[in-house]
C-alpha cells in the first residue's frame, strides 16, 4: 500500500503579472509525519510556493496536492488540512488574541464552544493566555508570531507550514517554540519550515528542499545533504598563548588570536594527528568547537552553485538535482 | 483518492456567523464612528429642515406634513452611507492589514466570505436606521402602513449598497479610494433622490433625469412603507432594488472567486 504525500507538488509553476517567473516547474514531495524544511535566498520562491499552497497566490501552472487533495480542484478540502503560519503579520491588531483564535477556528466551522476551548489551550501552549484579552497591538514581536502559530494551530491542520516563524525572536522564545512546534510534529502533523537560521533548520528538519530562482536545486534528507560537506573547521581555544604552529599534513592551522587557532581538514581526516603535533609543540588545547553552521555553509556552496549555473556555467537540470524527500 | 468529508451546511453557516459577529463588534467597539455620527446629523436635519424649514414647507400631500415626509428619506440616507461605509471601511481594512489573508487561506467558499460581510454591513445598516427612527420619534409620529414593504425595501436597500462597499474596496488600493465614492458618488445622489423633495415638483427635463438614479426607487418605496405615498410604482421600485442587488452579488462573487485585487 503506498502512502499519500502530504504534500506531492509538480512542476508549478508562476508567473505575476509584472512577467516575474517566480517559479519555474517546481516538483517537491513530503511525506506524512515529516519535519520538511524548505530553504532558500529572498527571492527564491519560497513565498510564492507557500502563498499557492495557502490558496493566496493563484498557480500558473502544474498542480499541488495536500493528502491528495488538489488545492485547485478541491480547495476547500484541501484548505481544512492546512495551517498558516505566515512570515508578515497578518492578524488584526486591535482584535484580543483570544478573538483572534476562536474566529480562525469559526472560519474552519469549529463550534463557538469548541473554539474557546482549542483557544485557551493554545495560548496557554504558547505563554499567551495572560495575554490573551489584551489588544494584539499590545503585545511584543515574539509574542506576535506565537499568537499567529496559536491561531494556525486552531484548525488542528494535518499540514503546518511556517514561514520563517522565528524571525527577529530571541533566542530563548525561539527555542521555546521549536520545542512546541517539534511536540506537533511528534503527534502527528507533518511541518514545513522555511527559516534564514540554518541552525535551526538542521537541528529541527529530517528532510530539505533548497529553493533558488524558483527550481528546487537540492531536495533530499538533511543527513544525506549534511554528508555532502567534506571540509569541517574547529575552533581550538589554547591553555596558553602558542608560540609557532606546527605543520599538519592535511590540516590548515589558522591563528586567530594569540589564544585561538582555527584548523580546516577534510571529514577523512583524523583529530588524533593533529592533536599530537599540537601536543609535541607544547599547545594545550582547552576546548574545540566546530566553527560555523554545517548547513549554512553547504547551503551557500549550493546557492553559488547555482548562481554560476545560471550564468551559464553548465547547470543540471531540476530532475538531475532533485531527489524524492527520504522520509 | 482519500475520503473527503461533505463540507457540512453548519460549517458554513458558522464561518457566516464568525464574519457577521466580529464586523457587529467591530460596529459596537467604534461606535463612535460607526452609530453616533448618523445619529447627530440625523438630527440636525430634523431641526433644520424639519422643523425650521418644515414649518414653513406645511403639508406636503395628503395632509403629509413636511418633517414626516423627509423621515423615510432621511432613514434611508442613514441605510446608504452607513451599509456602504461599513462594508467598504472593513473589507479594506482587513486587505491593508492583510488579515483578509485568514479568510482567504481557510476552506471559507467565496459565498459566505461575501454574505459574512454584507450581513455586517446590513446589520450596521439597520441599527442606524433603528436609531435614526428613534430620533425621528422625538420630533414627529410616524404611522407605519405597510411594516412588510418597509422590512424588505431597508434589507434591500442595505444590500445594495453593502454589495456596492464590496465591490469598492476590493478595486481600492488607499484609503483614499474607499472615500471617493460616498463623496462624490452617493451623497449627490442621494440628495437627488427624492430625500427632501417629491421628484413631481421637478420640470422636464429633470425629472426624467431622477428617474435614472436607483436612490429615487429606494427612497419612495420606503416612503410608501412608512407613509403609503411614492413617486414611482412599487413593481418597479423593487424590480430595480432587486436588479441592483443581483447584479452586484454577481460581480462581488466573482471578483471574490477569482480574486481579483485580493490573490496575486
Amino acid at each position: 500500500m503506498t502512502t499519500i504525500p502530504a504534500l506531492d507538488v509538480v512542476e508549478l509553476k508562476k508567473i505575476y503579472a509584472n512577467g516575474v517567473e517566480a517559479l519555474k516547474g517546481v516538483s517537491l514531495r513530503v511525506q506524512p509525519g515529516d519535519f520538511f524544511a524548505l530553504l532558500g535566498p529572498n527571492g527564491a520562491g519560497k513565498s510564492t510556493l507557500i502563498g499557492i499552497l495557502s490558496s493566496l497566490v493563484n498557480p500558473s501552472g502544474g498542480e499541488a496536492r495536500i493528502f491528495g487533495v488538489s488545492i485547485r480542484a478541491q480547495r476547500s478540502a484541501a484548505m481544512r488540512l492546512v495551517g498558516l503560519v505566515p512570515q508578515e503579520l497578518n492578524f488584526n491588531l486591535f482584535e484580543k488574541p483570544f478573538d483572534i483564535c476562536v474566529n480562525q477556528a469559526g472560519f474552519y466551522g469549529i463550534a463557538r464552544a469548541q473554539a474557546r476551548e482549542r483557544a485557551e489551550k493554545y495560548l496557554k501552549q504558547l505563554v499567551l493566555w495572560d495575554k490573551a484579552f489584551q489588544p494584539s497591538r499590545t503585545l511584543s514581536g515574539g509574542m506576535k508570531r506565537r499568537l499567529m502559530i496559536a491561531r494556525a494551530m486552531m484548525s488542528e491542520p494535518k499540514l503546518l507550514i511556517l514561514d520563517e516563524p522565528t524571525a527577529g525572536v530571541d533566542i530563548e522564545i525561539r527555542r521555546s517554540m521549536w520545542k512546541f512546534i517539534s511536540a506537533i510534529n511528534a503527534a502527528g502533523t507533518t511541518v514545513i519550515l522555511t527559516t534564514h537560521y540554518l541552525e535551526e533548520a538542521e537541528q529541527l528538519c529530517r528532510n530539505i528542499a533548497i529553493i533558488d530562482q524558483g527550481r528546487i536545486i537540492e531536495n533530499t534528507s538533511m543527513k544525506h545533504l549534511l554528508t555532502q560537506l567534506d571540509v569541517e573547521t574547529f575552533v581550538l581555544d589554547l591553555a596558553a598563548p602558542a608560540a609557532t604552529l606546527p605543520e599538519v599534513p592535511e590540516v590548515k592551522l589558522v591563528r586567530v588570536d594569540e589564544m585561538t587557532l582555527e584548523a580546516e581538514m577534510t571529514r577523512a581526516h583524523d583529530l588524533n594527528s593533529m592533536f599530537a603535533a599540537l601536543s609535541r609543540s607544547g599547545i594545550t588545547v582547552r576546548s574545540m568547537r566546530n566553527k560555523a553552521n554545517r548547513l549554512e555553509e553547504l547551503f551557500v556552496r549550493l546557492v553559488e552553485r547555482g548562481l554560476q549555473a545560471a550564468r551559464g556555467e553548465g547547470r543540471k537540470p531540476d530532475g538531475e538535482c532533485a531527489t524524492e524527500g527520504c522520509a | 483518492m482519500p475520503a473527503i468529508a461533505p463540507t457540512a451546511p453548519a460549517a458554513h453557516l458558522i464561518a457566516l456567523g464568525t464574519i457577521a459577529r466580529r464586523e457587529v463588534m467591530r460596529i459596537l467597539r467604534i461606535w463612535s464612528q460607526t452609530l453616533l455620527p448618523s445619529a447627530i446629523t440625523m438630527t440636525l436635519y430634523f431641526v433644520i429642515f424639519g422643523r425650521m424649514v418644515g414649518s414653513r414647507v406645511g403639508a406636503i400631500a395628503d395632509g403629509i406634513q413636511y418633517i414626516d415626509y423627509i423621515v423615510p428619506g432621511l432613514i434611508m440616507m442613514a441605510v446608504i452611507t452607513n451599509s456602504y461605509g461599513n462594508i467598504s471601511s472593513s473589507f479594506f481594512g482587513a486587505k491593508f492589514g492583510r488579515y483578509i489573508e485568514e479568510m482567504l487561506a481557510s476552506p471559507m467558499p467565496s459565498w459566505v466570505i461575501l454574505s459574512g460581510y454584507v450581513c455586517g454591513a446590513m446589520l450596521r445598516g439597520l441599527m442606524v436606521a433603528a436609531i435614526v427612527l428613534a430620533i425621528s420619534m422625538c420630533f414627529t409620529r410616524i404611522h407605519l402602513y405597510h411594516p412588510w414593504v418597509t422590512l424588505l425595501t431597508v434589507l434591500l436597500t442595505a444590500k445594495v449598497f453593502s454589495l456596492a462597499g464590496f465591490v469598492n474596496a476590493v478595486f481600492a488600493k488607499k484609503f483614499d479610494d474607499i472615500a471617493l465614492v460616498p463623496a462624490f458618488v452617493l451623497a449627490p445622489l442621494t440628495y437627488l433622490g427624492g430625500v427632501f423633495y417629491s421628484v413631481n415638483q421637478l420640470g422636464t427635463p429633470w425629472r426624467e433625469i431622477s428617474y435614472a438614479n436607483p436612490i429615487l426607487y429606494m427612497v419612495n418605496a420606503f416612503r410608501w412603507g412608512l407613509l403609503g405615498i411614492s413617486d414611482v410604482p412599487l413593481g418597479i421600485a423593487f424590480a430595480v432594488m432587486f436588479g441592483f442587488a443581483c447584479v452586484l452579488g454577481a460581480v462581488s462573487l466573482f471578483l471574490l472567486q477569482r480574486g481579483i485585487g485580493l490573490r496575486s
